[in-house]
């Protein structure tokens, strides 16, 4: 049975709790009954803190009812993927080698949830290091679909995405640096965004491939994605490559939310869409004919550089990964190993006892691909293809405003099935990796179920800085359709 | 037998800013170990960095200083090898688009002689840690002076002499101190320097090339000097014993010992080392806009080479004495700034060079710092030149404008310090003295051995009744004409 309030939204729930209707301290009370009930089944945090988050939400019933002011997210308990740094708990990225590591600082989008008066629930399992697309790399804990326990609940945020759609929170922060919000939110039936490079700070956010990283919420529905985007989105000084008000101001994703793009264009490339798997293909395709009825003009396009997409990929990712992981050396923090003979020792021993095998194989992947003699094949070759892709997407953007495809070719797969694969495993990101390739936003929404009762979801990518509009492109669907209400019953 | 050296000079300066090259934390010379950190210069999990501006604009002022081509879009990159002092095991620092390139800079020789060294790039990079061996079975890592900023400079290999070396150090020390860029103490390591040395030997017609060596890390003019020295006659005795000359892969890399005065071997036969380069993820290039590079460009001034010249031409000054003045931008400017006011520039330098460079040292400041203007030095030279005050008085006078803040003028009438150069009032004490030494002036007039001593004599007796205010030159004058 659902604790009533569970059921709300967000905004809702803000909304009761700024108001006195609804304790905060209820919210969470419900949440950690909640987890207490089905995290064993699910397995979607690392760490959770019940304590500081009922003393947290207790702080904010005190504050509506002295009348003081609260934030956008007063009350709401949210996750955190544990690649996002906390002064509270440890920030392990699912690995052994930071498994004991407290951040002496927050992240910037920690700072902006705790300032907006968000519950923080718990830190979230993931892919260590944010490197997989089934959360099974984790070096700590193994997580569950909530739509299926014996599935994964996709990757790299994989817990974020079960907990949110398991009910263990009410939304959650996810990371994508090639599919890592969409994927999961399509596997487990939830709402995940990648905003815009650049859009949302990536200060605190520990480094997976640079400049393909962004965080993004992943939440139950359209309008509870766009309330986190307002408290998590815009410019920060401590990040260089966050974008400046002046560039792209950020607006009130929720404003205009509910209103319809008129005149819509949508594209799409039929190749990407016969590619998926039949159920995939015909939820998809159902979608477009929802869009049409809706009163969307259907494009067809084609992407000829995107089928290059993944090669250039694993170049750029795994070439960042590998100086992004350097830092990992048992010298000043993290696990070190045991008696070292000499100081190379204290490196080797302690990163191979620290790192898994997926985290190993990318290092050495992006290490060859920096090797002097290398880098001109590979590395160099790497980012002319991305601003290829990049050229793409920009003369379909021309014409125009979203492009529909499939999230992943296939529904949530079985745990163990492709971990032994990992060319497998790569191709499940054949439709996200180019969205951050390009640096543009993309949202998965639940779009139907397959067969089996796993939810598929549908992917829209917008130009840069046009999350505004996908929301509402979204939100548009969502309104239409009822697939997100669907609740996962969780088998223990 | 005949040899040429070959030398070309990798510099890392320091650059005095407020803050870290990519952190808000303050620049640290011995500090408490790991006391001026941050999660950013520790590389932290998460963490970014964010140019500090300042080093940038620094940066391109040394480099404008350096007749460097200034890029207008310039990059960083990330340069990767292991090292318990750098924190993220690779370092934030500029590959294929250095802020700048293609400059010189002109130094002088000890012929007089002006000589231009080639720069073939100027960028900035971030400085590591460093490791503490204090005994024991380990080793410790101090972070503060992670994250600060270095200028790197690469000349081309144009210098053929240690002198010269040593020469380009100085001058380069003289130029970033001018531009304010830099305090360039090599006391705090904010100058590093590591050569580049090989000989061409000409024998029998043909010439050899020996193997570079660099020399790692040297951090004072002297061991600069000293091992480019030692390097030249060890790669000549080594050309003379093997025959072995320079070929792809055999530089080595070698340190000074600065006890023992040798060079050592530290890496034989030395691979193009693996720094996996590649373009900084984390940080925007830099666009340099006209307006930007114009308001750099402001802070530029008449760099210290041009002023030494300017002083040996204008003023016929001495290469010392020119040297001696623009050793350090402030005196220099002191300088003009007497001259300027009118001031005799021999006498405005002397005074300089003798007195206020001695006062300032004692002080343990700069000359401008002494509390006097350049007015005053101007009015004092100008006293000392008309004759109205002795070499000795100036200085006491000096002395007490420094003490009291007062002008030369008062000074030297408090003091009673102005010449008696009236020839009438000097006259008669003459004749007193004449009185009371007959057998002196008897002396004198009567030639000979004896004639020269009693002159000089009198004329210590005038000196003496006038308590040293009588003009000498008058009272000679005076001495002659009634002896003779």
């Amino acid at each position: 049975m659902r604790n009533e309030l569970l059921e709300m939204g967000c905004k809702e729930l803000r909304d009761s709790i700024s108001a006195g209707r609804v304790k905060s301290v209820a919210a969470a009370e419900a949440v950690f009954e909640r987890i207490e009930k089905y995290e064993g089944a699910v397995g979607a945090y690392i760490s959770t803190f019940k304590e500081q988050a009922l003393r947290k939400a207790g702080e904010i019933d005190e504050k509506v009812s002295s009348g003081e002011a609260v934030g956008e997210l007063a009350g709401v308990p949210i996750a955190v993927k544990d690649n996002m740094c906390t002064t509270f708990g440890a920030t392990t990225c699912a690995s052994r080698i930071l498994e004991n590591f407290h951040s002496p600082y927050n992240a910037t989008v920690v700072e902006r949830l705790l300032a907006a008066d968000a519950v923080i629930v718990g830190k979230t399992n993931m892919d260590e290091f944010a490197m997989g697309s089934s959360t099974e790399n984790s070096g700590l804990e193994k997580t569950s679909n909530p739509w299926d326990t014996s599935r994964v609940p996709g990757g790299s945020s994989g817990g974020s995405a079960a907990a949110t759609a398991a009910g263990l929170c009410f939304a959650a922060l996810g990371s994508d640096t090639g599919g890592s919000i969409r994927q999961p939110a399509s596997f487990c039936g939830v709402v995940g965004l990648k905003p815009t490079y650049g859009r949302v700070s990536r200060y605190g956010l520990v480094a997976y491939g640079s400049s393909l990283d962004q965080i993004g919420p992943i939440t139950r529905t359209v309008g509870d994605c766009a309330l986190l985007m307002n408290v998590i989105a815009g410019h920060d000084s401590s990040d260089s490559t966050s974008i400046d008000e002046g560039t792209a101001a950020v607006c009130n994703y929720l404003e205009k939310l509910e209103e319809p793009i008129e005149g819509l264009k949508i594209a799409v490339v039929p190749e990407f869409v016969s590619g998926a798997d039949k159920e995939v293909q015909k939820a998809i395709t159902d979608a477009i004919e929802l869009y049409k009825k809706l009163g969307a003009e259907i494009v067809e396009v084609q992407m000829p550089h995107l089928d290059y997409a993944i090669a250039a990929y694993y170049v750029i990712a795994t070439a960042e990964a590998s100086s992004n992981l350097a830092r990992y050396d048992g010298v000043h923090y993290g696990h070190r190993t045991e008696n070292p003979q000499d100081y190379i020792e204290v490196y080797t021993k302690s990163r191979a006892e620290g790192f898994g095998k997926e985290v190993k194989r990318r290092i050495m992947l992006g290490t060859y691909a920096l090797s002097s003699g290398y880098y001109d094949a590979y590395y160099l070759k790497a980012l002319k293809v991305r601003n290829l892709i990049r050229g793409d997407f920009g003369k379909v953007f021309e014409k125009c405003e979203a492009i529909l495809m499939p999230v992943s070719p296939t529904t949530a797969f079985k745990i163990g099935e492709k971990i032994n694969d990992p060319l497998q495993m790569y191709l499940s990101d054949i439709y996200t990796i180019a969205v951050n390739l390009a640096g543009i936003p993309g949202i998965s929404i639940p779009c139907g179920f397959d067969k089996k009762g796993l939810p598929i979801g549908l992917q829209i990518i917008a130009p840069a800085f046009g999350e505004d509009k996908l929301l509402r492109i979204a939100r548009m669907y969502e309104k239409e359709t009822s697939w997100h209400k669907k609740k996962p019953e969780i088998k223990k | 037998m005949d040899y040429k050296v070959i030398v070309g000079l990798e510099i890392h300066v320091q650059l005095c800013t407020k803050t870290k090259m990519f952190c808000g934390c303050a620049l640290s010379f011995g500090e408490e170990a790991n006391s001026r950190v941050c999660p950013v210069c520790l590389g932290m999990p998460g963490v970014l960095p964010v140019m500090n501006k300042q080093a940038y604009e620094y940066a391109v002022l040394a480099a404008l200083a350096l007749n460097c081509k200034i890029a207008k879009f310039t990059k960083w990159d990330r340069k990767g090898y292991y090292y318990p002092d750098l924190p993220k095991n690779y370092q934030i620092s500029q590959y294929d688009l250095p802020l700048s390139s293609d400059g010189f800079i002109e130094i002088p020789l000890e012929s007089g002689q002006i000589k231009r060294i080639g720069i073939i790039r100027a960028h900035l990079e971030e400085d590591a840690g460093k490791n503490l061996h204090t005994g024991g079975d380990f080793s410790q890592v101090d972070l503060n002076r992670a994250g600060t900023p270095l200028l790197e400079i690469v000349t081309r290999p144009d210098m053929n002499s240690a002198a010269e070396v040593r020469a380009l150090a100085v001058e380069l020390q003289r130029v970033v101190r001018y531009l304010g860029v830099s305090e360039a103490d090599m006391q705090k390591g904010h100058m590093r320097f590591e050569p580049n040395i090989n000989l061409v030997v000409s024998k029998d017609g043909a010439e050899y090339k020996t193997p570079i060596a660099e020399i790692k890390n040297l951090n004072s003019f002297r061991a600069l000097e000293r091992s480019v020295e030692y390097e030249v006659q060890r790669q000549l005795d080594e050309f003379l014993e093997t025959g072995e000359v320079m070929s792809v892969g055999n530089k080595s890399t070698r340190g000074w010992d600065d006890a023992r005065e040798v060079t050592v071997l530290q890496r034989e036969k030395e691979e193009a080392p693996e720094y996996r380069y590649f373009p900084e993820p984390d940080l925007v290039p830099v666009e340099l806009t006209k307006e930007w590079l114009n308001e750099i460009k402001s802070g530029l001034c008449e760099l210290p080479i041009q002023k030494q010249m300017r002083f040996v031409k204008e003023y016929g000054f001495s290469d010392y004495d020119a040297g001696v003045l623009t050793a350090e931008r402030t005196t220099a400017e002191f300088f003009d700034g007497a001259v300027k006011a009118e001031g005799e520039p021999k006498r405005i330098c002397n005074l300089l060079t003798q007195i206020g460079l001695k006062l300032a040292n004692e002080r343990g400041c700069s000359v401008a710092e002494l509390g006097i203007e350049a007015e005053g030095l101007a009015e004092l030279a100008k006293m000392v030149e008309a004759g109205g005050i002795s070499a000795t008085a100036s200085s006491t006078i000096f002395e007490e404008m420094v003490k009291s803040g007062k002008g030369p003028q008062i000074i030297a009438k408090e003091l009673n310090l102005i010449q008696k150069s009236d020839a009438g009032e000097l006259e008669i004490i003459v004749d007193e003295v004449f009185k009371e030494n007959p057998k002196a002036v008897d002396d004198v007039k009567s030639g000979g051995k004896k004639s020269q001593k009693a002159r000089g004599f009198l004329l210590g007796q005038v000196m003496q009744k006038t308590k040293g205010q009588a003009n000498p030159k008058v009272v000679s004058e005076i001495l002659e004409k009634k002896l003779s």
